[in-house]
Formats: structure tokens, sequence, C-alpha cells
């Protein structure tokens, strides 16, 4: 897994808003078939991080590589041509667009002469959704009478959809019952093993060591550290995220 | 009652559209009892669309403004403004290197008209946008100086008389006859009908859900019902006799016996149905329409998916823009001359009439049809209050209340449908 370059690398990462150093100095990668989890307190600049990446966000300094080669992320459609897809904490979704109008949005199939396809986009996200989630029948409805779950469904299908590479998820089941958390779960399994690197960011500590490879900690902007996931305990995560601690040094992080 | 329900849910067709069909015939209805018979007449029915025209189409625009979650106010002064122009450039400015009555200078002027309006919208549109100055501030600047720039055109002064060949652009003077009337009703007819089957077609291809054939068949027939009784009653609103002498007279013919002609279609009412067709177009099928209703439901999400809104907000204000010149080029050729407080108190009739027909304020949500059924619902109440000789301040509470009372309804059936 090392040999290769990672697949995407964000190195030494600064924002700050007005006076506020939301993300300070991170430096964190990703390689292929990884899942990676992101943890912190809320505030501690997750968010921030991975929209950077995503291209919601510029940077005020730092350094994004993707297979190891520099690249500029400057709008959410620099990041798309990296093969890079986000599901957002808060659900990016129109809520007056049914469910292939969203799984399409900024990237609409069209016919011949150039008008919007709803019907292949339909026939496509009943493709999509009968392989993520079988359930999922309502097509015809806007979003905002779906349930948290199966909008999570078309929020993911959207970045499934068009073969991201490297795929963010932040908090992907905060708003999820047991049921949906994993399914949400089986997905990552089976994207992972397709080869994705996935940034998954998630208060559940119990989830990441789970589903995680290798977890970075962030705390007031800054990067705690990174761990493998083999090598520590959930409380050890847990001393990370509080404290500060990084479990291999003992260091506690000032602020 | 549940079978009807029942008719309804089949055919698919919006339940909004039917409340305002309903709300349209319980009005027509109530002022041709009361006026013994004259308000659902051939001539009343011309007179409506050719007075509902010019708001109707500004209407349409409005939509994607009150959708993309912004409001425009200074359409009514734009269209003061644009109109006062286009009056300086035919009648004064473009005579003096072509000669009056020059077939070029109707082309030159609308040209001209639809330039401004465009640009104008767009410079509103990129404050809003870019600067992200509200909609609201910017467009109350607007309508007071669109409304100072219209009189400083021509320090006041109404121009007139307009070219001849634009007038026929704004009412009774601009009919296409009887003909070419059945023409464009057969032509509309047809593609009503290729559309219903193309769009069942491509539902059966993809193996979708589908309604029944009869449904199918029914909702053809009403728009073919729709469309040529339409045609038929506008056709039957007779020239009068001595207007026909008169044209025979200048052509130095003697009329023949017994000739009558029906004014038929206006083409001002032919423009609004342009319009009305390309901006449902637009609304549906392409993807600007889409991402008006995407950042309409949610900006930010809008946004995250690499859609650019700011400049999807200059466009949306160009094309308002474009309508409104459009809305003058209407105006001032129906009245035949352009006076400083052309389009005065129009923002408030588009927005209404645009409110009306369901658009929400809270964004997202909007139909084009709706407006232009909004906009002759308004003018329905208007004319036929006028017709009745109810004075024109109880006429105004009248459509204020008609205003507030229409947006609960709409509150109370959303609440309801949950949509
Ligand atoms: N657009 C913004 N403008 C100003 N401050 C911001 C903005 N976005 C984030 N911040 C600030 O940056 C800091 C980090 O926020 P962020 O959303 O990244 O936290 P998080 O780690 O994702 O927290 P949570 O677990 O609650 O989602 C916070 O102090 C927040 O107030
Ligand atoms: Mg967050």
């Amino acid at each position: 897994m090392t040999t290769q370059p990672p697949l995407v690398e964000m190195r030494n990462m600064n924002i700050a808003f007005g006076g506020n150093h939301a993300v300070n100095d991170v430096t964190v990668d990703l390689y292929p078939g990884e899942v990676v989890g992101l943890l912190g307190h809320n505030g501690a600049g997750k968010s921030t991080l991975i929209k950077m990446l995503s291209g919601a966000y510029q940077p005020d300094s730092g350094d994004i590589l993707v297979n190891g080669e520099k690249v500029t992320i400057q709008n959410p459609r620099d990041a798309r041509r990296h093969n890079i897809e986000t599901i957002y904490q808060t659900l990016a979704l129109a809520d007056n667009l049914d469910a292939a109008s969203n799984l399409f949005l900024g990237r609409e199939l069209t016919t011949a002469a150039g008008f919007v396809d709803d019907d292949s986009m339909e026939a496509e996200a009943r493709k999509i959704m009968a392989r993520l989630n079988p359930n999922f029948k309502n097509f015809s409805s806007p979003v905002s009478s779906l349930s948290g779950g199966q909008r999570q469904s078309v929020a993911i299908a959207r970045a499934v959809y068009f073969n991201a590479k490297i795929l963010i998820m932040d908090e992907p089941t905060a708003a999820l019952g047991p049921h949906e958390t994993q399914m949400v779960a089986d997905l990552i399994q089976q994207l992972k093993a397709e080869g994705l690197g996935i940034f998954l960011i998630d208060h559940d500590v119990h989830q990441v060591m789970e589903l995680c490879d290798r977890a970075a900690v962030m705390k007031n902007g800054k990067l705690v550290g990174v761990v493998k996931i083999s090598e520590v305990t959930d409380d050890d995560l847990l001393g990370m995220i509080i404290l500060g601690k990084h479990p291999h040094t003992g260091e506690v992080m000032e602020g | 009652m549940r079978q009807l329900k029942s008719i309804l849910a089949t055919l698919e067709v919006d339940l909004r559209l039917i409340g305002m069909i309903a709300a349209l015939a319980v009005i027509w209805g109530v002022f041709h009892a009361v006026t013994g018979g004259l308000y659902v007449t051939p001539r009343n029915i011309f007179n409506l669309s050719v007075q509902t025209a010019s708001v109707a189409v500004m209407a349409t625009g409005m939509v994607f403004v009150i959708v993309t979650r912004h409001i425009d106010l200074s359409v009514g002064a734009l269209l003061g403004f644009i109109g006062m122009t286009m009056g300086m450039i035919q009648a004064k400015i473009l005579p003096e290197f072509l000669g009056y009555g020059h077939p070029m200078i109707w082309v030159i002027t609308v040209f001209a008209g639809l330039l401004m309006g465009a640009v104008f919208g767009a410079f509103q549109g990129w404050l809003i946008g870019y600067l992200t100055i509200p909609a609201f501030i910017v467009t109350l600047g607007g309508l007071l100086a669109w409304r100072g720039a219209a009189w400083w055109v021509t320090e006041g002064q109404t121009v007139a008389p307009l070219d001849e060949t634009f007038k026929v652009l704004g009412g009774a003077g601009g009919t296409l006859g009887i003909f070419w009337s059945w023409v464009v009703g057969i032509l509309a007819s047809l593609a009503a009908v290729a559309l219903v089957f193309q769009s069942r077609r491509r539902k059966v291809a993809h193996e979708f859900h589908v309604k029944p054939l009869w449904a199918e068949f029914a909702l053809a027939g009403i728009y073919v019902g729709v469309i040529c009784s339409f045609v038929a009653v506008l056709n039957a609103y007779e020239v009068p006799t001595r207007r026909i002498e008169r044209m025979f007279e200048a052509k130095g013919e003697v009329m023949p016996e017994g000739l009558t002609m029906g004014y038929g279609l206006p083409i001002s009412v032919l423009v609004l149905l342009a319009v009305t067709v390309v901006m449902t177009i637009v609304a549906q099928r392409t993807r600007l329409g889409r991402y008006i209703f995407a950042t309409g439901g949610n900006p930010d999400a809008a946004e995250l998916s690499g859609i650019d809104t700011k400049f999807l907000t200059v466009k949306v204000f160009a094309i308002m823009g474009g309508l409104v010149a459009i809305g003058a080029v209407i105006a001032s050729a129906r009245l035949g001359s352009a006076a400083n407080d052309l389009g005065t108190l129009d923002e408030l009739r588009v927005i209404a009439a645009a409110v009306i027909g369901g658009t929400a304020l809270s964004g997202g949500v909007g139909t084009i049809y709706g407006a232009v059924l909004g906009a002759l619902i308004m003018q329905s109440l208007q004319s036929g209050m006028a017709m009745v000789g109810v004075d024109a301040p109880l006429q105004s509470i009248v459509v204020g209340v008609v205003l507030v009372f229409a947006v609960w309804i709409d509150i109370v059936y959303r609440r309801r449908t949950g949509s």
C-alpha cells in the first residue's frame, strides 16, 4: 500500500476566518482502498479542512496533491474533475427537486439537442438506487418529503454514481437510525474494496475503530496526530480528542 | 366529488391549476351575470387578452426572479424608461436617417429595446449577485432611478405618434385575421398532441409508469379544445363595418357588399404565447432552468454542486430586463404613444400575478403558466370592475384583498398537501 503515491495529500493546510485560525498547519494523506477517520470536538476544524479539498473553501496556504501531483482546487467543479466527491454534513440537496434531479445536479444528462433529459436521469437513478438502497422507490416527489435515510442515500448515490476515487463523508450517519447506519457502513466497506480512498468524519469512536484504517485527530484547528487504528484503543482515541494527548509520544498539545 | 378527484388524479393534472381555472370561471361568471351578458363575449375576451399581454410577459420573468429568492421592484419604471427611449428612437431619431415609415424602423427600435432591457437587467443582477446588495434595495433604487430617467428622455413630454408598423405589435390594430389565426391554432394543437404522445413514448421506452391511454387522449383533447375555442372566440370578434370600408377606401377600392372580417389573434397575444412556451421550456428542459430552481430550493447546495449562482443571478435579471422590454413594446404600441408614466405600478401587478399563480416568495417553487393565469385573473377582476362601474379606489381595495386572500389559500393548500 505504501509503495504507490498517496491518492491525495494535504500539506500544511491553513485557513483563518477573521482572527479564528480554523485549520492550523494540518497535514494528512489518503491511500487507495483506505478509510481515514477524521476526529475531533465540535468546531475542531474537520469540516473546514475537507471543504478545502472539495473546493468549497480556498486555503490561505498549503498544498493539495492528487496522485503525487500538485493541483489547484478553486471551486467544487475543480474537485469533481479530480474525482473528488463529497457528502456534506448538511446534505447539500435542493429540497424542491426530486431524487434524480439532485443526483445529477450540475452534471445533468442532456438530449442531443441539449435539453435536460429527465427520463434518462430517472432511469439511471433507479439503477444506482437499486444497488445502494433497494427500498428506495420514491422518484417523483421532491426530496423534502423523504426520510433522513432516504435523503442520505440520494447524497451518497450522487457521490458514487460519478466514479469518485476520493470520497469525503462528513458525518454520513449522524441523522440515521441503526438500520440505515449499518447500510452506510456496509457501503463504505464495499467502496473501500473497490479501491476508493475515503475520508470519514465521525464522532462515534466505535464506528471509527470498526471502519477506518487510520485516524487523524484535530483539536482547536491543529492536528494532534495520525495513528493506525490497529495500534490504538478506544481510550487512546478519546485521549487524543479530549486532552490532545498523543498515545505513542504521550505529548499533550498546547491550546 | 370523490369520482372527480380520482379522475383528476389519473390525469395527473396540477390541482393548483384547476383552482386557478375555477377562480377565473367564478370571476367571469359573476361579471357576466352582473353586466347582463356583456362580459364573456368575443369583444371583451379580445380586450382582456390584449390588456393582459404586457403584464403577463413580465410575470413569466418574475417567476424566475422570485424562485431564486429575489424580487424585482423596478420592472414598471424600467418599462417606462425603455418605452420612452424606444419612442424617441422610432419617432425622432431613426426617421432623420431613414425617413418616416421606413420598414426597418420597428426592427431597430425593438432590437434596441431588448438590448437595453437585457443590459440594464444584467447590471442590476450584477449588483445583486456579485456585490451581494439585496435585490429589494437594488431594484427599489431602480424603481426611482428608471422612473426619473424616463422623465429625462423628453423632459416629460409624451412621444407620439409612434411608427405605424411598431403599433401593430400592441393591440387591436395588429391581428392575424381569421385564416392565419386558424393556421396558428391548428399548428399549436398539433404540437400539443405531439408533445403528449412523445412524452408517453419516452416513458414507455424507459418502462416508467404511464397514465392510461384514455387519460392521454383526454388531456390532448382538452388542449386542442382550449386552443381552438380561444381562436374561434377571437375570430368571432368582428371588425366594425365602417373600419373595413375605410381600409378599402385607402386602397382606392370599394368594399364588397356584406363583407365581414374577424380580428383573430392579436400579435401581442401571439407574442405572449411564444414567450410562455419559450420560458416554460427554459424552466423545465434546460440546465439554466434546473439551476434556477435548485438555487431557489437550496442556494448552498447549488453552489456546492458547482453552479455559479452569482452569474446565474445576472442571467435571471437579464432575462427579466429583456421581458420588460417586450412588455414595453406591447404597452406603448397598444397606446400608440409613449408617456413617462408608462408602466406605473406595473411592478406590483407583475409580482401579484406571479404570486397568485403559485410562485412562493420563499423560493424554489413556481410555474410559468401559473403566472400567466395569475395575470389574467388580475386583469379580469380589474376590467370587470371597471365595466360594472366600481370606483377606482374600491377597485384597488378589492385587488389588494384578493392578492392577500390568494396567498393565504396557497399557504393552506401547501400545508395540506405537504409540498
Ligand atoms: N464560513 C465560516 N466563517 C467563519 N467561521 C467559520 C466558517 N466555517 C467554519 N468556521 C469556524 O471554523 C471552526 C471550525 O469549524 P468546523 O465546521 O470545521 O468544525 P467541525 O470540526 O466540523 O465541527 P462539527 O463536529 O461540529 O461539525 C469553528 O470555530 C467555526 O466557527
Ligand atoms: Mg463539521
